[in-house]
């Protein structure tokens, strides 16, 4: 248990579910072989299904950054066996929708001005987390949050912090998607990135790891994959990609430390432990 | 939850600068909206724009975060000696353990969209001049923040539409509970742009006049812009009376559709029940709700029977208004504005009337407050929900 005023406090969680998403990466369970070092790594365009239980007229309606946190949170929850509508959810991700922007700033630079009232209403950073709830009849708590490059760990930690004090499982679902020309240049993200995961309290059927968070401000530089020269140019140039040391420790269920970075000068410490095998 | 003292709290809006500003306004009923001058902008609306943000200038090292969200920020931050007050948070805490959760649903967008207009003609690039990360980025606005006051703890910007700085205040208390931090700044900012007043527009939610919430006649909103502040700790053991305590929070999703109301308002019902569960309280403890209440006909009327069915049981009716009528809908700052607001009613026993509002929809199951009315009051719930069916009530409360 944690205790108020401890200067390192730990967050601790069981993970029960993965779901991935990324360039040569198709989901979880292909994509940790790749991870694990048992067949090989070749990148190619990540490819994103069309997001599953929305309505037809709702499903058209969603662009791809929707699609891709969805297609992740459904393959951590499915992993997990937990009924996702009464699961508290964080989506975290470093921008909304980059073609939707694109195209609202398009339309208001021209002279009539008339944005598309769906466009509008999709180019909240929040729009996941709302087509996650009408996909899934989900009526808990969810966030939705930014921290630029941070912007996975700080959804780890606020989804952790979630487990720890109400003890519940909580979906973490962190994605990013690139933006078009012009915007690109100003931020420029290679392709599409996308990881969730579902953390519990207690070690359940399907946990594949337990993990202990810590705030560490050691001058400790966040790890790397530098025996990968892709899935090492992936994690550094896609915030959500940060995930990625972190994924190759589960999928070898290895333990072992990774460092993260985040805000500042602070880094997050996460240690993987109790790895199911087999 | 255990209860979190707001040590300090400021807002700044189109009705006041500062506290005693704000106060004044609430007091006299006044209405900070007035005809649209904003920027290039041609609709027939009513706008809540806080002067002079156009005159603040950042210092040359803060520069790169440049934009009206960020100028806002800063008019906020020098109200009330906000500056001062986190820098005795940091000094009772350290600078580590104090947190930083703010909301915004557009951030620096307009540098972007007014970028756009400025585009290299034959490349199509965008001016050299657009600072991506320094002003459009949701983030921008904690960065911001983080270089001002020197916090370094954990940090994240709330972007989820118009509950965002609601939201805050769960994140912080989460931290809070779980050890990773004794203290937080939590607010939100939130500034006038064209993708939200052309945005809401197409919808038809804006109304061509001041919005008038809870009105038989209420036609849309009126948007408006606002940053607001509150330091959020682990209280003392001995309190003043006068202090001010976050005693519980409610988040819910409707699951219902992406920019209506569930029409029974069931997702704002389950959010104000989960305030007052965490708080330990019965609908029969709250004095005054402060109502998201936008002043569309179908939020307003979602939110009513919300309310209505939770104090459903209560022997006399509860005293509600929204505050939107003088300040404008704030969007991703309204969580924050308005639990200042909830502060400001706590600390001098004032329950502000509905600016602008006329004739009551007579379907309320509860005392819609047209006057401000003076008397002592405990506690009080603020609503705030947004986009995507992203709900938040908090309840505030006098320590004695």
């Amino acid at each position: 248990m944690s205790r108020p005023g401890a200067q390192f406090t730990t967050l601790a969680a069981y993970i029960q579910g993965v779901g991935l998403l990324g360039p040569g990466l198709a989901d979880w369970q292909s994509g940790s072989h790749s991870l694990a070092g048992e067949s090989a790594y070749s990148p190619g365009p990540t490819a994103i299904p069309a997001p599953a239980g929305l309505p037809p007229a709702e499903r058209r309606r969603t662009g791809t950054t929707v699609k891709l946190a969805l297609a992740v949170a459904h393959q951590a929850v499915a992993a997990a066996g937990i009924d996702p509508d009464r699961l508290p959810a964080v989506f975290s991700s470093s921008g909304a929708d980059g073609f939707i922007c694109h195209e609202i700033c398009e339309t208001l630079a021209s002279t009539d001005r008339q944005v598309s009232p769906t466009r509008f209403h999709n180019s909240v950073h929040n729009a996941a987390a709302g087509y996650w709830s009408l996909a899934t009849g989900a009526t808990a708590v969810s966030t939705a949050l930014c921290a630029f490059d941070a912007s996975f760990a700080a959804g780890l930690l606020e989804a952790l912090a979630l487990v720890e004090v109400d003890r519940v499982p909580v979906l973490l679902s962190a994605y990013e998607t690139p933006y078009p020309h012009p915007l690109s240049a100003k931020r420029p993200l290679p392709d599409s990135f996308g990881v969730a995961l579902v953390l519990t309290p207690e070690r359940g059927p399907n946990a594949c790891a337990r993990i202990t968070v810590t705030l560490s401000d050691t001058e400790i530089a966040a790890s790397r994959l530098p025996d990968d020269p892709h899935l090492e140019a992936l994690r550094a140039a896609v915030p959500a990609a940060r995930s990625l040391t972190l994924l190759r420790l589960l999928a070898r269920r290895e333990p072992g430390t990774v460092v993260l970075d985040y805000i500042g000068g602070q880094r997050v410490r996460v240690e993987v432990s109790e790895c199911r095998q087999g | 939850m255990t209860p979190l003292l707001l040590r300090h709290f400021t807002a700044t809006s189109c009705i006041g600068l500062g506290l005693q500003p704000t106060l004044d306004s609430l007091r006299a009923q006044r209405s900070g909206l007035a005809p649209c001058a904003f920027e290039t902008v041609t609709l027939q609306t009513h706008v809540g724009e806080v002067p002079g943000v156009d005159d603040v200038r950042l210092p040359a090292t803060l520069k790169r975060f440049d934009c009206r969200n960020n100028r806002l920020a800063r008019l906020g931050m020098d109200a009330d000696g906000l500056l001062d007050e986190v820098a005795a948070c940091v000094g009772r805490w350290g600078r580590r353990r104090v947190g930083l959760f703010l909301g915004t649903s557009t951030s620096g967008m307009l540098e972007t969209e007014t970028a756009y207009r400025r585009r290299d003609a034959a490349t199509g690039a965008l001016p050299d001049s657009l600072d991506y990360a320094g002003t459009h980025n949701s983030y921008s606005l904690a960065a911001f923040a983080q270089q001002v006051l020197g916090l370094e703890g954990p940090s994240s910007v709330v972007s989820s539409a118009c509950s965002s700085s609601a939201k805050v205040f769960g994140s912080a208390r989460r931290m809070i509970a779980a050890g990773l931090i004794d203290a937080a700044l939590v607010g939100g900012v939130d500034s006038l742009c064209l993708t939200t007043l052309y945005g809401f527009h197409s919808l038809q939610l804006v109304s061509a006049n001041p919005c008038k919430p809870f009105d038989v006649a209420r036609d849309g909103i009126s948007i408006g812009e606002a940053a607001a502040f509150a330091i959020i700790e682990r209280p003392p053991v001995s309190l003043d009376p006068d202090g001010i305590l976050l005693l519980g929070v409610g988040e819910s999703s409707d699951a219902y559709h992406m920019s209506s109301p569930h029409p029974e308002g069931r997702g704002a019902r389950a959010a104000m029940l989960q305030a007052l569960e965490t708080a330990g309280l019965t609908p029969e403890d709250v004095d005054y709700v402060n109502l998201h209440g936008t002043g569309t006909p179908s939020n307003d009327s979602a939110e009513g029977k919300a309310v209505a069915a939770v104090f459903a049981d209560r022997p006399q009716p509860v005293p509600a208004s929204s505050t939107k009528g003088a300040t404008g809908h704030t969007l991703g700052a309204a969580g924050a504005l308005e639990a200042v607001i909830c502060a400001l009613a706590l600390r001098h026993g004032l329950l502000p009337g509905s600016a602008n509002t006329q004739r009551v929809d007579p379907s309320l199951g509860f005392e819609y407050l047209r006057a401000t009315m003076q008397r002592p009051i405990r506690r009080a719930l603020s609503n705030s929900f947004g986009f995507g069916g992203s709900n938040c009530s908090l309840v505030l409360g006098r320590a004695g």
